[in-house]
This record gives C-alpha cells, structure tokens and sequence, in this order.
C-alpha cells in the first residue's frame, strides 16, 4: 500500500499531565509518533498541556502547541491549522477520549480530518463494556461472566448458573466500599445485601471471580494488509486481582507451555482483527492455573503503559510502527531499524528476561492504604533485563533505589513466624519482600503459593535467590559462590555484607560484568543497536560493537572544522523510576543532555532503569545502558567505557547521590564539582557560606529532646517549619502555629528515631520566588524569575507559579539576581542551579538552593526559548555563556505570561490527605499560556480540569483560626460572585461578625455533604487544615470525598483567590487566546526591556 | 557434573551436565522460540542435530503427556543456558531432565548460549560434540579427531520414520496417504480436525503400494537432513506426481521441488524459530510461521510448471510453491505450528478444501503430466 500521500499535515494529541496510571510512557510514544511523521516529511502540530514534556519541544514538532487539552482549545487549533490527519492513540486515555469528543461534535468532518490509525468505532468498540462484551460474545471470545442485579433473587440466580466465588461490586460507592468476593452462599448473601443497601441506586454488579488466575498480557500489531505481529507476551508475577500497573510482570511469559502461549496469541489476533484496529494494541488475560480455560479482561486499542515496556523489553519500537502504519504503511513495507535488512513484520524473539517493578508513593505517603487492588497506584516503574529470571528480577528490586538492594526487608526479619504467615495474605506493595522473608525461613513453597496464588514457579525462583544468602552468610565465600552470587544478580555491597568479606577483597576474584546487545532476534542476524544491559560470566558485545562502529557517533558528526577528531564519550546518569518529587522533568533534561553531548562532537552514554521515558529510547544517545541506578552497575559500565566524565546534574537527586560514590573511584564528575555540591548540599556549611556571602535566610536549629524544641521554637516565634533531618517512615516536613501541634510533631517524629536531630526553622510566610540559573563560574544566565501563588509553606512542587513574577519589585528583583551570581560564583557551580527564595517585608531570604537540573528546566525552557540543558552542557564543556550568544544576567521578558498548576493524582490513592504542605504531593503539572496573567490563569486551571460552566452552588468554607483574618476577602468575593456559603460553626461566626451571609453546619456531617457532592450541589470547598496529620479528623474526610467527587478543594486561600479570579476572567467572557509557544513568545514588549 | 561442547572450528564451551551422560556427535543448530522446548525435542526433523536454545529459560512448565510430536526425541544432544529444576505446571509429569535422561540425549546448561548462536550465525551450522567426560589438554586432540571422522547419516529419513503402514483414523471424506518422512503429530492432528482419513507409510514404501490404496491425495511430511540425500524418497515420488494430489510441507515440499525439476541448497545456518515472517505472494498477505530447515529450495531453479506461492520476509527465501496442473501445493515451513504461531492453519483449510474439490475433478493423464515438465 505505502504511504497515503494525501497526509501532509497531521495534529498529535498528547496525554496531558502526568498522574498515576498516564505518565511518561506517552511522551516517549508521543515523541515517536513526531519523528516518525516528520522523518516522511509531514508536518506535526502537537498540542500538549504538559510543559514538561520533550514532546513539547520546539525542535520535536513543526508546531507546538501548549494549550489545554479540551475540546475548545482543540477545535480552535484545528480550525487554525488544518490539519489533514489526526493521530488520538498515542496520547494515552486522555487522547483518545478527545478524539472521541471531536468526531462527535462533528469537529473531524467538518474540517475534513481524517482519524489516523484505528478508527472512532472501533476504539468505542473496546471501550464500551457492552459494546465489547456483544463483540467478544459474536467472535466466541470468554469474558468473565457478569451481571448486573438488584435484588438478592436476581443475584441468586447468576450465583446457581455460574458457581461460586463471586465478586459484588456495589454500583456507585465510594471505593468500591461495600463489595467482597464471596466464596460460598452465606458469604454471598451477606455481601450481595449489604451491596444493595449501600448502592445509591440499589444495584450490584456480580461478577464470575477469577481471582488467583494467572494475568498475562499480549502486545499485539495490526496493519491496514490485516497482518498482525506479536510484538511480546508478559506475565504478571502477581496474579489476576491486583492491577497490571501495580504487578511486578515478566516479559516473556515463563510458565505456559507453547500450546497456552499460541492460544492466547490466537485469540489477541482474533480480537485486534475483530476490532480492526490498525497500530498497537494491548489485550489482558486471565488464565486458569489449572486448565485452559481463559477469559479476556481488558482490551486497549491504543499504544499504552505496558507498549512502552514491551518496547523497551524487546527493542520494537512500537508507537513508531504505530504512526507508519497509521499513515498507510504496511508492517512488511516498514524496514526493522535494529538488523537494517529485515521488516517490521516479524515477532520480536528474546534471548533474555525482564522484569518490571511498580514504584510507589508509599515512601512519602505515610498514611496511605498500601492494599493494591484494582485500582493503579504506583507513579512509576523500573525494568531490568537479566539473562534470566533471577538476575533480571534482582537488577530490578536493586533498581527501585530503595536503601536496601536486596529482596529480603529490614521490615520483616523480626516478625514471628506465625505473624509473617499471616501477613502474607496482605496484598499490598511490599508483599514479595514478605514471600521472600519465608522462604528464607523455609516455609512450604506450596503453602505460599496457596496463600499468594503465585506461581510456584516464581516462588521457587525467589527461594533459589534468598537460599543462596543463606549459602554465603554460612559458607565462606570462594570463587565458585561468588560468581553464583553475580549470576543471580547479587551487588558487591550485598555480597559483602553477607559474606563479611570486604569489597575490594572481591575485586580479587575477576569476574566482570560484560555487556549484551537488545537486538529483537536473539542473535538470529547482525544487528548493531546501541542498547546494552549487562550480564556475567558471558562474552562482552561491546568492544565489537564500538569497532563496528568507530569511537565517535556516526548519527551527528561533529561541526568544528577538521572533522573526525576523537573528543571520547560522556555519561548521562539518568533519574531512575518517576516518583513523586522526581518526574518526568529531569528524563527530559537527561535527553536534552545528550543530544547537547552529541552537538559538541562526543559520544552520549545514557543510564537508567525507567522504561517508561524517552530517556531509555536507544535512539536518544551513542549507547543506552539498560542498568539499575547504583553505584556498582554504573561503575561496571565507566570501566569499560572510559568516559571522558559523568554528567550528573540532569538525574534528578538519584544522580547527584550517585556523585560522590563514583568521585570516589576516581570517576570525573563534571560540571559543578562533588565539593561544590557537598557546599550546598551539606546544611552546616550551606548556613556558613550563606552568612559569609551577607545572604539572609531563616534561623534554624536541630533538637533531640521535647524541651529543646520548645525552646528554639520559642527563641525562633512561631510558625516554625519542623522537618526530620532523616527521613523515615515518610514523615515530611510541617509547619507548626504553637507549642501543642509542636508537641504533636516532636512526640511522633522522636518516637521514630531519637538518633537524629529534628530541624526547626523559622517559617517565613512570605512570597516565594524561584529561578533556575546557568552559570559557567564566571557568569550567571538566569532566563526567568518564577513566583509561587502560594505562600511559603507549600512544597514549590505543589505551588501554582507565575512566569514572568508580578509582585517583586526592581530592587527586589536586582537583589535575586545578585544572591543567584554569588552563590554560583562562591560554590563554582557550573552547569544549572535552582535558588529558592522567601520575600518578606522586602528582605530576600534564600531558603534552598539545588545545583542541579529542577522541575521548572522543561518550563523555563519553552517560555523564554532558551535552550537551558544545551547552554549548561556547552558551559560544562568549556564554552563561556558570554561566548554562547544568549546574553548573561537576567533574561528579558516578552508578552508571554504564564501559569503553571500542579495535578495530583489523590484519586487513586486511598487515605491521602490533599492538603497542600512542605512536603510534595502532585504527580503532574500543566501550563496555562497566554498574554495575560488573568488569561494564563484561567487556562492553567481549565487544563488542569477545572469547570467553569457550571451552576454557581454552594461552597463549603472551613478555617482554622490561623486563617481567618486572612481569607475574610477571598471569602467575601466568593459570596458576591453568587456562591452561597456554608461554614462550620468557628467560621460562621467570625463570616458573621464580619458580615458575610453564610449558613452555619454544626459540624461537618460528612454523609449529606457526600451527597450533595455526589448530587452536585456542592460547588467547590476551601478549609483550610488544622493540623495532626490525624485521617479521623472531619476534615480529612471532607477533602477526601471532594478528591473522589472531583469536587475542587482548596487548602490554601492563596489558590482559592486565584481560583475566584478565574472564575471572573471566564464569567466576563474573556477570550483566551490559542497559539504556539513560539508566537506567545515572539511578541515582545515595547519600550524600556 | 561437568560437561563441555566441542565445535568443528575448536571452540570448546564448558557447561553443567544435564539429562543423559556420555558423548555424542552431530550437527550444531540454533532456535530462537521462546516456549514450545517439548515439541522442538520431540520434532524428528532434529535428527542427528544438537539443538541449541537461544531462549535462556529452558524447562519452566516441565514435560507433559499431550505436547509431544513424536515418541520420543530424535536429537544428539540440546543445550540451553538455564534448565529448570523446580518446574511448574499443571500438566507436567517430570522435569526436563528427567526427561532427556529418559531418551539418553545429553543436555548441557550453562553455556553462553548468545555467544555460541552468533558463531553459529557467523560461521554457518557446524558438527560438534557433547560430552560428559572430562575434556583436557590432553585428550582435545582426540576429541576433534573423534568429530573430524563424524558424517552425517544419510539414512535419517528411514531412521525416523513409522516401520509400517498405519491408519491412523477410520473417519473422513478425505482417504488421504501420508509418506511419513519423520512426521511431526501436529500435521496428522491438523488433517484429521478437518476431515482427513489419514494413513500413515513408512518412508521406505514404493509408490505402488500407495497406489494400490485408491487414495484421494497424498500428503508428505517433514523430516530430517538433506533432501538431495533422499534417492528412493525421490523416486517414489517421480512415481506418484500427476497420479494424485500432493501435498507437502518441509521435507516433503523440498522433494517435491526435486521432482519437479528445482534445486535445493544448503542455508548456512538454516531457519529455526516462532517469527518467521511469510508473505503470500498471491494475495500479499503476511503472516507468521514456524520454522524448522536446514535447506531450501532455489527461487531461481523454479521450472515453468511450479509458481512460487510463499516468501520469507527476512531473506527472501522460498518457502512454497505449487503447480496447478500436477495438483501439487508445498510449503516450507510448519502450518500445523507446534511449537510457534498458527497463523498459516489456514493453509491446511485451503489444502483439505482442494483436496475434496481435486475429489469431483478426475485428473490428467499421466503422458499429458510429462510433456509439461
């Protein structure tokens, strides 16, 4: 067939901001998808809300737009830019939904886009429950059987015809409550009744149970020609019954037999044929443990989470494929880009295993409900390829970046026997670590597996591992053990300790790790990727590799005259899995780090373990390393690469931890030097050298005891910010208002861990100011000063900001810029840096500076068109950023304003406490864009899911006594924009003393305020926290159901102000503006910059 | 138990024991399916071949009763880079060990199985030796004198195939003969799901005796080693051409092309595996194979009454052919799967659909056949 030349011009919707269950996995396709198109000379328009993306890059599209992914802003950017074609299903749920939406408003037709790839009916085909369950029934395809029912009678009767166990699930509960699985008719009855009674509607759905039953998925492919590919099969270790998201899962599977294997196969093409989808697809099974019997549960009819790992896992790029065949190109017309000779019609085959492993957010949310279920927690993923099971499934535990590498937890080493046993039935994140401590104490492989209905074969997989801990912590440690150790993936560390034998002791033994090639066919032909992961005691690919390839990079040669001089390579430590905290935003730096590598004429060496990012895509540097993110695995590949140094600013703090481990191997560490990071890093001497340098900042102190808290608070005037000095149990930082929440804090915090000090500072409650500065040493570049709309005290990732500032003044602004080059200059970073700042009663505090890459690089970046990453790497590498062209100092402005909202993902996470605080809580950002602040505003929110069409309710104001003088106008405002207020009683009396109608509640009678959110009734809610992190306290309650309702709820007046300012900005009907981010920024002011 | 492999070039990889001990000889292989290690040892294609699994997890779900191709194993040896002790899965009655033991063929893990694939790859499929015992400085030169005199047996056909004619099942419309070359179950199961009466003939039979059968069509299986080898095969079947239907699949399809006037020739390290991409060249459709050959038939040595109907993708190998006029249709690779995709199941619905059309339509005469080739 080949390409449709009628496509000239295609629209790429990308997935929005980042929250659990939609994350970087679609900024890699989505990058893909535009290289793709643009290498057939289409041209791209993107549009994104999430500025953080490389997607969003102005190099990576013919047009950027960063506007909110509605169907306004859609219908307004095709209505402008024409496109002929339009691809939905490389950007996530989020994408797909919008074509949805566009075809059904008639936006497609009426504009003559064509939909690429699968069509509208055939995505609806698989998302629609009964659409899909008609067409599995017409093709013979099982699906659990379900029913929906509503009296007990009913449910009887599913219960007679398909047997027992059953689930119930509850029709509109609050998660799921109410529901069960019943495995026998008392059970049943109890649950199917109770089911009813809570059920608004009276209704349940009963389900067949397939729980226990194995969970494996297939990645199939389709072309126009109905060819269809099996790009891979993974297998969940954990079995059906906790989401795939939140499985550790191997790829491929390892315990069906071919028969299984090709029947399930089968049927994945059955469906994808069924459903005529043309580009990657992702079916999910259930299939019993004990006969063939299998049951589809799940269809994406689009490029997903587990696509991206599939590609990683085997080297076929799938959404590249995806957007081929999309624009006509047939499978066996599409050349495969690893061998060079042969197509992409073929089925990739592995001679290695995966692994994936969730990484979850437990690690800050302390009060989270750790159960996994159906529903996805987990923010991020690592992978690790192994040459088997053991070694993989161990680089990948060693990969999580957890203290501990090891599969066996500090956690459990102490439990009882009969407790451990017990706890096995917890199916929650640290389950494996739970079957991995029994095992080391020899429990029944089979009871386990009775317990966890995991497969014996994994158990016995995990019991080979721990038995051979237990083989060292007896046995002296000799040749034969050590290699043993290496080969089921142990670290030297791990080995050292159990073995007490020191590491340099086993650099004796010789046993190097050597490096294997991801070629998609097992050897089966010549392919030279640039994609290693690393194995032991087996023949190293790489120096064939190198000599195939010659030292420098074919792909960019370098520009200086002279041509092919040898300048060596660099490695890139990339940031591991996305967690909260540490996103999407430093994968980008990591990539843009590496083409700046390859522009300067070196060789990139990228690391890191996330297969979700484009960071990990071979094509991004010379060679990617497919590696866990610690010190030996990257010592392992320096020695053997020899580079020229390692870049770690870009990583994220994964790569700075790394730093000094890797400094002291005598690895070269380049950009701002380990000192110099140490100068910042280390608080005594960041607090002497800002003294030195005349920089105010808050006074602070660390205590050990109750009596000394109370009398630095004292000292220091309340509030104060308490933080651990180490973390532990997930304990983050607080801001306190007086000696009882103090006490509160201290008991709890001391009752962890009385060895370290807790850190109490002054809280400034000031305005705070953020910037990113590029310095060389000599000169500083500073392309924009951000302001939180928040005040101090909410985590600078969760705070909505303001690009360019509007409340500081030229002195103020002059006194930033000042502190920012003295810093640099004193600390001798070179490369990037992040200074956060406190203004208050016009005196600049500087309360943390990172000498590093920070999450607002990727924004920072976009809205001044200076290239960040690539002037940080040129100046690392020896050019001045004078020479570099781009101006020192302060960056000027243009018209552009912009507004950044955090998302968060509470959602998915039970017993979450949504109230802002010091410590991070949001998944994603989106950017609102426009030319004023007002504008930018109200975008920013759209984006970030806010409605502004609705009827204007009743909203619920509750505040704690610090707050209510200062929100007695932002309340006021909210009354006269036609809200009808209610308040908790504290509230209504002070409203009422200072005349502001409101209806009092006596307290938060949670049930009806359920209702009235479930209803609608209920327009939005502003309480303001009081503090014990208690999940008892109404309030907590209260912010959770809004969360579940979707009902906005603010915890900051600051946001709620901004909020009624949108809401303003849209009743006064104010026309945003809908462009790329380069014709925001083209328009400078006139005049005085 | 130690264990070491001997390649013709002198490379010598050492690895753990497996299976049976001693010492054997054959020709190295590799094969790139992830799953499906039962049928590939139980495929008598592999005859006289050492298998190597370029999968590094070998044995996970253990051996069962219902996944076998044949009896028994017909291979020299098989080595993977991980075997599996601990196996798990409903069905599975021993261990891959136990199993291979049971057969006498040496096992051997532990070897750097990618390294040896792409020598393999490199150098083309060579002879080597397995052995049990320990292999030194001392006694290496025997070892390779050992493999210098090795010779592929020529008789492999007959070796593998059924001693005696055997109907298989009494029901069908469709009497159908099949020569047994080394036949794999999956395709006597794949006839008989559509209809088949099939009955089974030694390697061995004359063409009279099929002849003599009043069969509607015959069917020709796979089998093992170089088909130019295969002189009273070959001549039955110059006996049997235009006097009914023929089908064939691997071994049986590059005899036919024998018969037919083609050539055959030696691939260098041969098609092994669960992805091998096939394009119908009559209506362009792709689909995925199993593969399992050594040789292969030149495109170029087509002659006027064959026309190529299937290619490989990868190399553009031929990978079948038919000729209208004689009623014969043969593939190179494996329909019925076992182990590897399905896909092509739809070339055993088209084969049974022509064999009960070929029924209704009497067929040429046997003169009018020679003057056409």
């Amino acid at each position: 067939m080949g390409k449709d030349l009628s496509i000239k011009k295609v629209l790429v919707i990308g997935s929005g901001p980042i929250i659990i269950g939609q994350a970087a996995e679609f900024d890699y396709a989505g990058v893909q998808a535009c290289r793709a198109l643009r290498e057939e000379k289409i041209e791209v328009i993107l549009v994104n809300s999430n500025p953080a993306t490389i997607m969003t890059d102005e190099n990576i599209a013919d047009k950027v737009y960063i506007e909110p992914l509605t169907l306004e802003s859609l219908t307004c950017i095709i209505k402008k830019e024409r496109p002929n074609g339009l691809i939905a299903s490389l950007g996530g749920q989020t994408g797909l939904n919008l074509a949805c939406e566009l075809s059904d408003a008639g936006v497609l037709d009426e504009y003559g886009v064509k939909l690429l790839g699968t069509n509208i009916e055939s995505i609806k085909k698989a998302e629609d429950r009964e659409l899909f369950k008609n067409l599995m029934n017409e093709i013979g395809e099982p699906i659990p059987d379900s029913e929906i029912v509503s009296s007990y009678d009913d449910a009887k009767k599913f219960a007679d015809r398909i047997g027992f166990p059953i689930i119930i699930r509850p029709a509109f509960t609050l998660g799921g409550s109410g529901g069960g699985i019943a495995n026998n008719e008392t059970e049943y009855e109890e649950i199917v009744y109770s089911g009813l009674q809570q059920s608004p509607i009276n209704q349940v759905l009963v389900e067949k149970s397939i729980a226990g039953f194995k969970e494996i998925e297939y990645e199939v492919m389709r072309d126009s020609n109905d060819t269809c590919i099996i790009i891979c099969n993974m297998e969940n270790i954990d079995p059906i019954g906790i989401h795939t998201g939140d499985s550790f899962v191997v790829a491929p599977s390892q315990t069906l037999t071919n028969n299984e294997y090709q029947m399930l196969r089968a049927s994945a093409i059955k469906i994808i044929r069924a459903l005529k989808i043309e580009g990657g697809c992702n079916v999910q099974y259930a299939l019993d443990t004990t006969s063939n019997q299998y049951y589809v549960i799940e269809v994406n009819p689009r490029v997903s989470r587990s696509s991206a790992l599939a590609s990683k896992a085997t080297g076929y790029p799938i959404a590249k494929v995806t957007t081929k065949i999309a624009i006509g190109y047939e499978l066996s017309e599409i050349k495969n880009a690893i061998t060079g000779k042969t197509v992409a019609a073929f089925e990739p085959a592995l001679d290695y295993t995966v692994v994936k492993i969730p990484k979850w957010p437990f690690d800050k949310f302390a009060t989270g409900d750790r159960m996994l279920g159906t529903k996805m927690k987990a923010t991020g993923e690592v992978m690790a390829i192994g040459r088997t099971f053991k070694s993989s499934f161990k680089k990948a535990v060693a990969s999580l970046e957890d203290k501990h590498p090891g599969i066996l937890h500090y956690k459990f080493e102490n439990l009882p026997d009969e407790e451990l046993l017990q706890n096995l039935y917890i199916q929650d994140d640290r389950r494996i670590f739970r079957v991995a401590e029994a095992l080391k104490r020899n429990f029944d492989v089979k009871k386990v597996q009775e317990i966890t209905k995991i497969d014996p074969w994994f158990i016995n997989q995990i019991k080979d591992i721990v038995g051979l801990e237990f083989e060292m912590s007896i046995k002296p440690l000799n040749l034969e053990l050590y290699k043993k150790a290496k080969d089921y993936g142990y670290l030297d560390c791990e080995i050292s300790d159990i073995s007490n034998v020191s590491i340099d002791e086993l650099k004796e033994y010789d046993y190097p790790a050597a490096f294997r090639i991801v070629d998609t066919c097992a050897g089966e032909f010549h392919a030279s990727t640039p994609y290693f992961y690393s194995t032991y005691g087996e023949a190293c690919e790489l120096e064939e590799y190198k000599m195939e390839h010659g030292e420098v990079n074919s792909k960019e040669p370098p520009q200086e005259k002279g041509g092919n001089q040898k300048k060596g390579n660099i490695v890139v430590l990339g940031s591991g899995p996305i967690r909260i905290g540490q996103g999407i935003e430093f994968d980008y730096c990591s990539v843009h780090a590496s083409m700046a590598i390859l522009q300067n004429g070196y060789e990139s060496v990228m690391v890191n373990s996330n297969p979700e990012t484009l960071s990990t895509d071979f094509d991004i540097a010379s060679r990617l390393y497919f590696e866990p993110m610690n010190a030996e695995n990257v010592m392992n590949i320096i020695r053997k690469e020899k580079p020229e140094g390692v870049m770690v600013q870009f990583g994220g703090q994964t790569a700075i931890n790394l730093a000094p481990k890797l400094a002291r191997e005598g690895v070269k560490i380049l950009g701002t030097s380990l000192e110099s990071i140490d100068m910042v890093e280390d608080r005594k001497v960041f607090e002497k050298l800002l003294s030195d340098l005349n920089i105010p900042q808050p006074k602070g102190r660390g205590v050990r005891s109750t009596a000394e808290a109370l009398s630095t608070a004292k000292e220091l005037g309340y509030p104060v910010l308490v933080r651990p000095s180490y973390v532990i149990g997930g304990r983050g930082m607080q801001v306190v208002y007086n000696d009882d929440e103090l006490l509160t804090y201290i008991n709890e915090a001391l009752k962890f861990s009385n060895e370290h000090p807790v850190l109490i500072d002054q809280y400034i409650e000031g305005l705070e100011v953020e910037l990113d500065a590029i310095s060389d040493g000599k000169d500083v570049l500073i392309p924009g000063i951000c302001e939180h709309i928040e005040r101090a005290g909410v985590h600078s990732g969760d705070s909505m900001s303001i690009y360019p500032s509007r409340n500081i003044t030229k002195r103020q602004e002059k006194k930033l810029v000042e502190y920012a080059k003295k810093i640099a200059q004193k600390v001798k970073i070179i490369g990037l840096m992040n200074i956060q700042f406190i203004i208050k009663d016009d005196v600049v505090y500087v309360i943390e500076v990172n000498p590093r890459a920070s999450r607002t690089v990727p924004i920072m970046s976009k809205v001044t068109g200076l290239p960040m990453t690539e002037i940080a790497i040129n100046a690392i590498l020896g050019k001045s950023i004078r020479g570099q062209g781009y101006g020192i100092g302060l960056h000027k402005t243009t018209k552009l304003v912009c507004v950044k909202m955090p998302v968060f993902s509470f959602r998915k996470l039970n017993k979450i406490d949504p109230a802002l605080a010091p410590e991070m809580k949001s998944t994603g950002e989106v950017l609102g864009v426009d030319y004023s602040y007002k504008k930018a505003l109200l975008k920013a929110f759209i984006a970030g899911g806010y409605k502004f069409d609705q009827k204007k309710q009743r909203v619920l104001v509750s505040l704690n006594d610090h707050y209510k003088k200062p929100a007695l106008k932002i309340v006021k405002q909210i009354y006269e924009q036609g809200f009808f207020i209610m308040a908790t009683w504290g509230t209504h009396k002070f409203l009422e003393k200072n005349g502001i109608p409101s209806k009092m509640i006596e307290k938060f009678m949670v049930d009806k305020l359920q209702k009235r959110m479930k209803e609608g009734r209920l327009s939005f809610v502003l309480n303001t926290p009081t503090l014990g992190k208690n999940s008892q306290t109404s309030g907590f309650q209260i912010r959770t159901i809004a969360e579940i309702y979707g009902i906005p709820c603010f915890t900051s007046i600051d946001t709620a102000r901004a909020y009624m300012t949108a809401v303003k900005t849209y009743d006064k009907k104010t026309r945003l503006n809908c462009d790329t981010i380069t014709n925001y920024r083209k328009k400078k002011f006139l005049g005085i910059f | 138990m130690l264990a070491a492999l001997i390649l013709e070039d002198g490379t010598v990889l050492r690895g753990e024991s497996f299976g049976a001990e001693g010492t054997s000889m054959g020709e190295i292989v590799f094969n790139t399916s992830m799953a499906g290690y039962q049928e590939i040892l139980t495929d008598p294609s592999y005859a006289n071949q050492v298998i190597v699994m370029t999968y590094p997890e070998i044995g996970n779900y253990g051996i069962n009763e219902t996944d076998s191709e044949s009896e028994k194993p017909r291979c020299k040896g098989f080595i993977v880079k991980n075997w599996c002790k601990n196996e798990s899965h409903y069905k599975s009655g021993k261990n891959i060990s136990e199993y291979l033991k049971e057969h006498g063929i040496i096992g051997i893990s532990g070897i750097d199985t990618r390294f040896l694939t792409k020598k393999i790859r490199e150098k083309g499929t060579m002879n080597c030796l397995i052995t049990t015992e320990n292999v030194d400085e001392n006694n290496i030169t025997s070892k390779m004198a050992q493999l210098d005199l090795y010779t592929t047996d020529r008789d492999v056909v007959f070796k593998v195939s059924s001693n005696k004619i055997r109907r298989v099942n009494d029901f069908g419309d469709i009497n159908l003969a099949l020569i047994d070359y080394g036949c794999k179950t999956g395709i006597i199961d794949s006839l008989i799901r559509r209809g088949c009466r099939v009955t089974v003939f030694p390697a061995n039979t004359e063409a009279n005796t099929i002849l003599d059968g009043k069969f509607d069509c015959i069917f020709l299986s796979n089998g093992p080693g170089n088909p130019a080898d295969c002189e009273f095969e070959i001549n039955t079947l110059h006996n049997l051409i235009g006097k009914l239907p023929i089908f064939g699949i691997c071994l049986g399809y590059q005899l036919l092309s024998i018969v037919l006037g083609a050539k055959t020739y030696k691939l260098k390290y041969g098609h092994r595996g669960a992805n091998h991409p096939v394009v119908n060249l009559l209506n362009k459709k792709v689909m995925m194979t199993s593969q399992n050959h050594g040789y292969a038939v030149d495109t170029e040595s087509l002659t006027k009454i064959m026309d190529a109907t299937y290619q490989n993708l990868n190399d553009g190998t031929l990978e079948g052919f038919k000729s209208n006029s004689l009623k014969i249709d043969a593939v190179q690779f494996h329909p019925e799967a076992n182990p590897g995709p399905t896909d092509a199941a739809v070339i055993f619905d088209e084969w049974v659909e022509k064999m009960r059309k070929y029924k209704k339509i009497p067929l040429r005469k046997a003169d009018e056949v020679a003057n056409l080739s």
